[in-house]
């Protein structure tokens, strides 16, 4: 696990939570630096949301030990934990407007009047919702709730904002507009985040550090591109990257020039980095990503290449999707959108070995 | 394919594009079979369920003499309110010869605590089973659901007797207890399932606002759920005020609910059967709840609905 830069904001220590005989987090370690942006990202299911409310103080944990700044809060009320929470369907206090669902939580803590209306005039300006006070929540868009359901954490003044999938009941436009302002609320107010979503892209844009998550478990917590580029694993990959990993099936032979073997195929591995020094042999799976595909004439200058038929053509706008077979396994590469491809054609494809990943078959751990 | 697209937008292509035959919306005949049938037997149903409350008005309205000819249907001769008067303050229940306004004003005074008291037990009830699950909350759910379906004869025998034990057998607030007690399961399950269709984040925010029990029921919770209130009393106040079994049970003659009034009003065996008095007498007695679902009937349909709608 990659050690966070700074003190610690967030620390989270051997965390377990059961329901009933069911694991859903199993002694889960992670520490967050002040500042940080950290993205939860997995499937459903997978304990992301758990995690969240468990730091939140929502759900009452098994075993373990959370700190936020310093202090030990694994038994506190949420209110006391100096968090602010952002959700999915915003929960806004309908009966309440704009404005009392900002200051609801203040009232309950007693601040003095001109403080509120202090942070509120704060809170409105930054997130540009002022017009907005005095309506009711019914009266506003997705979009508008939801910087209003940001606003209701930021009011709070606290060191730690946790997010759980807010953009996720948004439009896909929406979705992407509302991104770029939660990256720059990050950059003016640099506190620490916590983001759990299952989306890909938002966790790739928005994160400074990503821990992908599956089964109660963290699977690898690293930068973006880090993850991207080196998956730890079978899952990871696959999980992250649109379109995602092209994986082929086949033997991995080691000594003096390891070689990948699958169904005719035979790729040199004498530029990927093996994680240990000896490449060991036995089944394992080849994956490359789509992107990392080349194909017609600078293809063919790469270490390994192959002529190829076209199978489906997906055309994407921007790029093409392209479909075909190698090695007995479905292949996908993209190619620009000019590009006169049809589907029978016969065309050179070849990739860089060196940006491939190697995973162990029956572990599905990466080589 | 874009040649024949403009060739469709000209103007003098529009107006010949209409061919001959069916346009526009299907016409439907008034009397069809289909109105025929379902207008008919809303009618039938209809006439079958006002005709006795035609019949009580008519025969309120009538002075004896009238009634005693025999024809129930027919309109009243000559209109008297008398009987009404007479079935409100004059009409004799064993001693007292005061008519139903006594039984009146005790109903009131059972209905008004015993609604606020068992929706007030019942919402709290409700709202810490849906969004505090506390251990044993299933079972603890169970058990009070279980009491719903218990006949009510069963523990009226065991209620008197702890009613005597408590001081409170034949007073108004025994009875106000024991409806308060019998509203419980149904009330808390109604306020429960509401509560439940509130999205759990609501809480949740409200909670990380850090509002406490109370200050989420009052101030979140409470505001939101008016219609689920308002299905809550219509049901406890035509339940209580149409009781007769407690009333009969855990009251004494003088401080009897109107129902039980009624009963003794109508089923007095001495003197002549005065049918007008009488029907004037039920008409009183039924009045109340009536107003509640003519006041309150589109809240009432919409309390219902509220589950169904997402909020």
């Amino acid at each position: 696990m990659v050690m966070a830069a700074g003190k610690p904001s967030v620390s989270i220590k051997d965390l377990s939570l059961n329901f009933g005989n069911v694991q859903v987090l199993q002694a889960l370690n992670l520490d967050i630096a002040e500042g940080e942006f950290l993205v939860l990202l997995g499937p459903s299911g997978c304990g992301k949301s758990t995690l969240l409310n468990c730091i939140a103080g929502l759900l009452d944990i098994s075993d373990g030990q959370i700190f936020i700044n310093g202090k030990n809060v694994t038994w506190e009320e949420p209110k006391d934990r100096g968090i602010g929470m952002v959700f999915q369907s915003y929960a806004l206090y309908p009966q309440m407007t704009v404005e009392g669902n900002l200051s609801f939580g203040l009232k309950t803590a007693g601040l003095p009047k001109d403080e509120i209306a202090k942070r509120i005039a704060r809170a409105s300006e930054i997130l540009q919702i002022e017009p907005l006070l005095k309506r009711k929540p019914s009266a506003l868009s997705g979009g508008q709730r939801q910087r209003v359901a940001i606003g209701r954490a930021l009011v709070r003044d606290v060191d730690v904002f946790l997010f759980d999938e807010p953009l996720s009941n948004l439009d896909a436009k929406l979705r992407s507009e509302l991104r770029v302002e939660i990256k720059r609320l990050h950059q003016r107010l640099a506190n620490t985040m916590i983001y759990v979503t299952h989306d890909q892209i938002e966790a790739l844009t928005l994160a400074d550090r990503i821990a992908v998550m599956k089964g109660g478990v963290i699977q690898q917590l690293d930068a973006p591109q880090a993850i991207y580029n080196r998956p730890v694993n079978r899952f990871v990959a696959d999980f992250l990257g649109s379109p995602s990993m092209n994986f082929i099936s086949g033997q991995l032979e080691g000594g003096e020039k390891p070689h990948f073997k699958a169904d005719g195929v035979s790729v040199p591995l004498d530029r990927y980095a093996f994680d240990k020094s000896s490449a060991a042999t036995g089944a394992c799976i080849f994956g490359i990503r789509p992107e990392h595909i080349a194909h017609g004439e600078q293809a063919a200058a790469l270490p390994f290449s192959r002529e190829i038929e076209v199978e489906i053509i997906e055309p994407m706008g921007s790029d093409m999707l392209v479909w075909t077979k190698l090695g007995g396994s479905n292949l996908t590469f993209r190619a620009e959108a000019e590009k006169p491809l049809k589907v029978g054609d016969r065309v050179i494809v070849g990739f860089d070995p060196a940006r491939a990943s190697l995973f162990d078959a029956p572990t599905g751990n990466r080589i | 394919m874009a040649d024949t697209a403009t060739l469709d937008m000209a103007p003098a292509a529009t107006a010949t594009r209409i061919e001959t035959g069916p346009r526009g919306a299907k016409p439907r005949k008034t009397f069809s079979r289909r109105n025929i049938f379902l207008y008919g037997t809303l009618i039938v149903v209809a006439v079958y369920y006002l005709l006795p409350l035609y019949v009580m008005v008519v025969t309120s309205l009538k002075g004896m003499p009238e009634i005693r000819l025999g024809n129930i249907f027919s309109p009243p001769v000559e209109i008297t309110f008398e009987p009404w008067v007479k079935a409100w303050s004059q009409a004799c229940t064993g001693l007292n010869c005061d008519g139903l306004s006594r039984g009146f004003w005790n109903s009131v005074r059972i209905t008004v605590p015993s609604v606020i008291l068992s929706i007030a037990l019942a919402s709290i009830n409700g709202y810490a089973l849906a969004n505090w699950r506390f251990k044993g909350a299933d079972l603890f759910f169970t058990i009070l659901i279980v009491g719903a379906f218990i006949p009510y004869q069963v523990m009226i025998y065991p209620i008197v007797i702890l009613l005597r034990e408590i001081g409170l057998y034949g007073s108004l607030w025994g009875l106000v207890i024991v409806h308060s007690i019998f509203g419980m399961p149904i009330l808390t399950l109604l306020f429960r399932n509401y509560f439940t269709s509130v999205p759990e984040e609501l809480f949740k925010a409200a909670r990380v606002d850090g509002a406490g029990f109370w200050g989420i029921y009052f101030r979140i919770m409470l505001p939101m759920s008016l219609p689920i209130f308002v299905v809550a009393i219509i049901l406890q106040v035509t339940g209580i005020w149409n009781d007769f079994l407690f009333g009969v049970v855990y009251t004494r003659p003088d401080t009897y609910p109107m129902t039980v009034q009624l009963n003794n009003i109508v089923n007095s065996v001495q003197g002549v059967k005065e049918y007008n008095v009488n029907m004037a007498a039920t008409i009183l007695t039924g009045l109340v709840p009536l107003i509640v679902y003519f006041a309150s009937g589109k809240l009432f349909v919409r309390g219902i609905a509220a589950g169904a709608v997402k909020g």
